[in-house]
């Protein structure tokens, strides 16, 4: 209970004490977490909608695919993504590993499934009808498939959510292809990770809960991007 | 001479080999007001979906304003002069006015023309007091007049109706056959009015065609159609001894 206290009284202190280091992280943390969540909204918003919209050969193979990387270990990723950009890896001669660029591929990796699962059911929720009506009245199906999207908003934005929610606060693949190193490819979460094990509770305390003020203050921005729908 | 819209000629639609339309001439003309009568799973809203563009047929032509694209969807500008109302309408979740505006924001109108064109047509629908109103909250007679009046919103030269009054209250149902009166008289809108209440074809209709079974089996003007139909199915139907 003392360590408690005692984080929270030195997170007050900490956010406000300006540490360039501390300032350092949350902004890197931010930047991988979000380049990672764009390319994720990029790759998995198209991929969600094609899914939920149209049948054609392999969706049901590409949807297992999908259900299956939504519930992938990211420590498991980590690895793969490991092998794939070390020295001997296929893609060693990018010299990716232990960079911010190598976070933001495992990132990317881990959350473009939930991305993409969830705006696929948020579209397959909308009635079946709408597209045929938005045709029939002259829409193209560029124009019926935006409009079928706007009325999932709801759900795409869970999406986009539960996308940034497992990457923000990863910390198994990030250690592993980023290897926490200061200055360079420290995070929030790895930065607790090492902390904690230097016995640095308070400061670990303090970094959990900026971590977490940080997710919440994102999040409530989010659900206003939802809109005042669910109040009817 | 009567300008013919529609032409459709030996038209067939097969779905997994089910024949389901099987039209060897059928002309609708402009400005008419023609009415679709028939049981359920005749094939009536087969043929309106074709009308609209939204299937192509298997085998056969049909024509539009003298032109045919051979079974291809037509360019967007054709497709643009036709919409239909569903028996269901699936409204957007946004407001009244917003879904009126639908067919004139995809259409890159804008600003304050198309704002008044949306704030006419409600009012053309009796609906002006709801413009603000989550289209959600509405009563299906409600729903279904927003339906008619994003359609109209758009002057099409074609209006589909696809049993637009089904389950709807007697108010309801006069007050948007008044409406489709009206615009096909002042508009000189061309409509084909799917329904399987012959006292609405009877209402309504110039002329009224009897579809069984996908095949036209009769085809005259209204008064023609219930006094003297040429067929006994037809007559049948009339007299309501067909089951449907």
């Amino acid at each position: 209970m003392r360590d408690l206290l005692e984080g929270l009284i030195q997170a007050i202190d900490l956010i406000f004490s300006l540490d360039q280091t501390l300032y350092e992280i949350i902004w890197f943390s931010l930047y991988v977490s979000g380049v990672a969540l764009t390319f994720s909204i990029l790759v998995g918003i198209p991929l969600g909608a094609l899914l939920g919209l149209k049948g054609f050969f392999g969706r049901r193979f590409i949807m297992a695919l999908l259900y299956t990387g939504m519930g992938f270990p990211p420590v498991v990723i980590g690895l793969f993504v490991y092998l794939v950009l070390s020295r001997s890896g296929p893609l060693g001669d990018l010299g990716w590993l232990f960079t911010p660029s190598a976070i933001i591929v495992a990132q990317t990796i881990i959350s473009f499934p939930l991305v993409a699962g969830f705006t696929m059911a948020a579209v397959m929720g909308v009635d079946r009808n709408l597209r045929q009506q938005l045709v029939s009245l002259g829409a193209t199906g560029w124009q019926a498939t935006l409009a079928t999207l706007a009325e999932a908003r709801i759900g795409v934005v869970v999406a986009i959510i539960a996308g940034f929610g497992s990457i923000i606060s990863e910390v198994g693949a990030v250690i592993l292809v980023g290897g926490n190193i200061e200055g360079k490819t420290r995070t929030l979460t790895t930065a607790i990770v090492l902390e904690t094990r230097k016995g640095n509770f308070e400061l670990a305390m303090a970094l959990g809960m900026i971590l977490l003020l940080i997710t919440f203050l994102i999040n409530l921005t989010m659900v206003r991007l939802q809109g005042r729908e669910l109040v009817r | 001479m009567t300008k013919v819209t529609y032409c459709l000629d030996h038209l067939r639609k097969t779905y997994h080999n089910r024949l389901v339309l099987d039209i060897d001439r059928l002309e609708i003309y402009a400005g008419e007001i023609l009415a679709v009568v028939g049981p359920s799973g005749s094939g009536k809203s087969t043929l309106l979906r074709h009308l609209n563009f939204l299937e192509q047929p298997s085998t056969g032509q049909l024509s539009f304003e003298s032109s045919s694209w051979n079974g291809a969807v037509p360019p967007l500008e054709f497709r643009r002069k036709v919409t239909t109302v569903f028996q269901r309408p699936v409204l957007l979740n946004r407001s009244v006015a917003a879904n009126v505006a639908y067919g004139l924001k995809i259409r890159g109108k804008h600003g304050k023309p198309s704002e008044q064109a949306v704030i006419r047509t409600l009012a053309q629908v009796g609906l002006e007091d709801m413009a603000k109103a989550s289209a959600r909250t509405l009563s299906g007679g409600e729903a279904q007049r927003v339906a008619l009046a994003r359609a109209l919103v758009v002057r099409p030269s074609v209006l589909l109706l696809d049993e637009p009054t089904a389950n709807l209250d007697p108010y309801n149902v006069k007050l948007i056959e008044q409406i489709i009166t009206l615009v096909n008289q002042t508009q000189r809108t061309t409509v084909v009015l799917v329904t399987h209440n012959v006292f609405q074809a009877k209402r309504l209709a110039h002329r009224t065609a009897f579809l069984l079974d996908g095949r036209l089996i009769e085809i005259a003007k209204t008064a023609t159609f219930f006094d003297h139909p040429a067929e006994a199915r037809t007559a049948a139907f009339i007299r309501g001894e067909m089951i449907c």
